[in-house]
């Protein structure tokens, strides 16, 4: 495998890629842009023809040698892995006959290429089949035709088109000039999945020798001839704007090249800092050190901690902007049975991906190119082009591996800072943010207070159900925008099935005003929401006196819910618990994948809590690999300890006040239970991966402290050591 | 600015560097080995972690100047084809995801492989606790430093 990461014109993928010009290439055409409907499949002959730029290439070269374009980022959730093998299936070859590319920001060319809403393989798999799929049927045509003989007595395999009779074979590689002067056929027929050959293994990923010996590169690995370091000091309270600066003592720093004003857009906001441009990151650094920047903050309260929650305490009780609601709330709630009310917090959190923020920019009289660790090449693209005043296509950005991104890397503002910072001073530069600036300048996981309240009918079942959330709304972040609307992400988490169940329901958020910088943080507001329904759920299991798997058994008709339930209730053996164990359950929904988690606890001689197990039963509908979706189960779940028990950003002063990992604290290896995973079976359409097996994991906890002792958490983070 | 000779992965470069530049910021940005990572800056997460005289050292903390003329060994230096048991554990393991924190945790596990063989749970908390992975690869890390161990002992028997 190899990667190319180059200008990707239609004639430079065939060049750089080294395909030969006799190479069968085809392309997913969609001609009216953002309509993913009306998708076509196209050979390139076409596409010269009609001038066109193909949008995601699959190319067979005469050495049979198979390259397709990945558009989206690999981060660590393993798109590097499972397009590959997507394509292979289909398309009859062995994985490592495929090569991969990774392409730049293009919106024209591939649509949205942000990798979020893990939606990289359950965005476009069809496409990706379909495509490959049509390969295939125009190889073996070619074949039948060489052969005259008839389509339906070849088959391929293995890169071959093969007579069933006669045995005759004939590889791919000497059959693309020929296919590719072929129509591409409508409507190819794709495998029945227990047909699958590659899909739905366990095929190790093909970044991992990379990643196992150094030579995988990461933004921060990218160097450029005549490159310069740039370390930015940016104003801890966010908003401020630069009032003066003395740089004497910066430019007594050996190796200090520049010093510099500089901004930042964050949604719109210009945000300033003052830069320090050096020949090695050290000096940046020590440059930076010896800054003296004072800032202009008026205009803005100096926000802390106590003072956000004690107005998003406020702001429940009050009203709220409703998202959705059937029935009558309030006079179901008045006449239920048994009645329930409960609040919970989550904290601000910052994303800490391992591979702190960084980037590369060049930018020079009339271009500007980018490279970093970057989730939305296309945003990016839109925005420098825009900021820079320079056509789309003068403006490239490569994106390299990512150390991480978990949301933030989806965000534009530090190639925008590093392009500023480039044009400036008229080189190519990387501007390194510091494990510092990355934990405290956000953009954050915003923090949440939920109202839940709950009425109970005499069978034990919900009769009904509100909540109210107040937060900051991510979507509300622009100047000037709109902040009467209602956060369309109020239910995120939720099972679908319960708004079929409860008879009577209110959702609805009060938006809170802010200047911090907040940003999707894995699974989004499911990360939190999932807290609070899930507890309130557990809650309202045990004030209806059932069983919490039963209760929730009882609420979920759908034969995919309970299925999920049973699988849960079987391998966790959960009603078999023994005696000073702790057993609770959450099931949560999540870019449409739905994930059940059971999480066992147990008290330890000293007296203090331990987590013992995890098991996670994980129903993503149509799967790609389920090692990837495992490892991407467990790494959620481990995401999901440190924000339950260890780590949460404060403010004080207006400004973060965790700044590293001495403060700011992650989980260790010490930390992790064992854990297990179960991938469901179904012919259900492909659900997210990368972020589902999150959100459930701290209810599942909280619940199964409180079935240990009795204690019920509302309030995160909390210490394991200190129950 | 001082000249100083860094014995990198048995081979020597002389940089000019602040001799108080951590040893981190000279191999990667003077040296240009990059596989040694930047994680915190401040001995907290170990993904800047090399050898030291066959020792595992946190580059972020100590100067350039303190590992002048020492045998210094990087990720670069563990094995020119990924031939190590320890990487050919991390791959039988699948054990990374976004992969920027390997480098250390593999620089850790060697450390602790080569001292003690047969590490048990106790000793791999002991020699890993150092190291930060943010995608939660820890299972997976345990387990790859359980078959490396196997991986060494059958290589001695077949020598
Ligand atoms: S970068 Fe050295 S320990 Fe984190
Ligand atoms: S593999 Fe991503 S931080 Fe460890």
């Amino acid at each position: 495998m190899e990667t190319i990461n180059k200008n990707l014109s239609r004639r430079n993928f065939i060049k750089l890629s080294g395909l030969s010009g006799a190479a069968l290439t085809l392309g997913l055409y969609m001609p009216a842009f953002g309509k993913e409907s009306s998708t076509e499949i196209i050979s390139e002959a076409t596409a010269e023809n009609l001038g066109i730029d193909l949008n995601a290439w699959i190319s067979i070269d005469t050495s049979g040698k198979v390259t397709i374009t990945n558009h989206r980022a690999e981060m660590g959730q393993g798109s590097f892995q499972s397009v590959p093998q997507i394509i292979a299936e289909e398309l009859e070859v062995n994985l490592d006959q495929v090569n991969i590319i990774f392409a730049q920001g293009n919106n024209k060319k591939y649509g949205s290429q942000i990798t979020g809403g893990s939606s990289t393989i359950r965005g476009n798999y069809q496409k990706l089949l379909k495509l490959s799929a049509t390969a295939r049927e125009m190889l073996i045509e070619a074949a039948a035709k060489k052969w005259n003989v008839a389509k339906s007595e070849c088959y391929a395999e293995n890169g071959f088109v093969i007579h069933k009779s006669s045995g005759k074979k004939l590889g791919y590689g000497d059959l693309v000039e020929d296919a590719s002067k072929l129509q591409p056929p409508h409507d190819v027929a794709l495998k029945d999945p227990k047909d699958y050959k590659v899909l739905r293994k366990s095929l190790p990923r093909q970044d991992t020798p990379l990643k196992t010996n150094g030579t995988a590169i990461f933004g921060l690995d990218k160097k450029l001839p005549g490159m310069l370091y740039a370390s930015v000091e940016r104003n801890p309270r966010f908003v401020g704007k630069v009032k003066s600066f003395d740089d004497s003592e910066t430019k007594k720093v050996p190796g200090v090249k520049h010093v510099l004003k500089v901004t930042r857009d964050t949604f719109g906001n210009m945000f300033e800092g003052v830069a320090v441009v050096a020949d090695n990151t050290w000096a940046a650094m020590q440059g930076r050190k010896a800054l003296k920047v004072e800032w202009d903050d008026s205009g803005f309260e100096y926000h802390s901690t106590d003072q956000l929650y004690s107005k998003m305490k406020e702001q429940v009780k009050g009203d709220v902007i409703s998202f959705k609601t059937k029935g009558n709330f309030n006079s179901s709630f008045a006449k239920a049975d048994k009645k329930l009310e409960a609040l919970y917090e989550t904290p601000y959190e910052s994303h800490s991906c391992m591979e702190p923020l960084n980037c590369v920019a060049n930018v020079t009289a009339d271009a500007c190119e980018i490279w970093g660790p970057i989730q939305a090449p296309d945003w990016v693209q839109g925005n420098l082009a825009g900021a820079l005043k320079l056509p789309m296509e003068k403006v490239i950005v490569n994106m390299t591996f990512l150390g991480g991104g978990f949301g933030r890397k989806a965000f534009t503002d530090y190639p925008f800072e590093a392009a500023m910072i480039s044009k400036e001073i008229k080189a190519p530069v990387q501007v390194v943010w510091s494990r510092e600036d990355d934990t405290t300048l956000g953009p954050f996981r915003p923090g949440m207070v939920y109202q839940c309240k709950g009425g109970l009918g005499k069978n034990g079942m919900i009769t009904a159900f509100e909540t109210k959330m107040a937060g900051q709304n991510m979507n509300q972040q622009n100047p000037g925008a709109d902040r009467t609307g209602y956060n369309s992400s109020t239910t995120e988490g939720l099972l679908e099935p319960f708004f079929e169940s409860i008879p009577h329901y209110s959702f609805g958020d009060s938006p809170l005003n802010s200047p911090i910088p907040v940003m999707w943080w894995r699974s989004v507001y499911a990360s939190t929401n999932g807290f609070a329904l899930e507890s309130f759920m557990d809650e309202m299991a045990l004030e209806a006196g059932k069983d919490p798997l039963d209760f929730r058994r009882s609420h979920l008709g759908e034969q995919r819910y309970q299925l999920l339930i049973d699988k849960l209730e079987e391998v966790s053996g959960w009603k078999k618990r023994g005696k000073n164990e702790g057993y609770g359950v959450a099931i949560t929904e999540c870019f449409t994948s739905i994930v059940g988690e059971v999480v066992k606890v147990s008290k330890k001689a000293d007296g203090k809590v331990r987590i013992d197990k995890v098991w996670a039963v994980m129903d993503c509908g149509w799967y790609v690999n389920p090692d990837i979706i495992r490892g991407q189960v467990e790494g959620s779940i481990v995401m999901a300890l440190g924000a339950a028990t260890k780590h949460a950003t404060h403010f004080a002063d207006g400004k973060a006040v965790e700044k590293n990992f001495n403060t700011y604290m992650m989980p260790r290896i010490t930390d992790i239970p064992e854990i297990e995973v179960y991938v469901m079976e179904n012919e259900e359409k492909a659900g997210g991966v990368g972020e589902p097996g999150l959100p459930p994991f701290t209810p599942a906890l909280t619940n199964a402290i409180f079935d240990l002792t009795g204690k019920r958490i509302r309030v995160l983070p909390f210490k394991l050591e200190e129950i | 600015m001082a000249s100083l000779n860094l014995k990198i992965n048995n081979k020597t470069y002389t940089v000019d560097a602040d001799p108080k530049m951590p040893l981190l910021w000279a191999i990667r940005d003077i040296v240009g080995l990059t596989g040694t990572k930047y994680g915190c800056g401040i001995a907290q997460c170990g993904a800047c972690t090399v050898h030291l005289e066959g020792t595992p050292v946190r580059s972020c903390s100590i100067p350039v100047s303190a590992a002048a003329n020492k045998n210094i060994t990087t990720i670069e230096g563990i094995s020119p084809d990924n031939s190590h048991p320890v990487q050919q554990a991390w791959i039988q393991e699948q054990v990374p995801q976004c992969g920027y924190c390997q480098s250390g945790q593999i620089m850790a596990a060697t450390a602790l492989l080569k001292k003690n063989a047969n590490p048990s749970d106790k000793d791999i908390d002991a020699a890993m606790q150092g190291h930060i992975c943010r995608c939660g690869t820890y299972p997976r890390i345990r387990k790859a430093i359980k078959t490396a161990s196997i991986l060494m002992s059958q290589k001695a028997s077949t020598k």
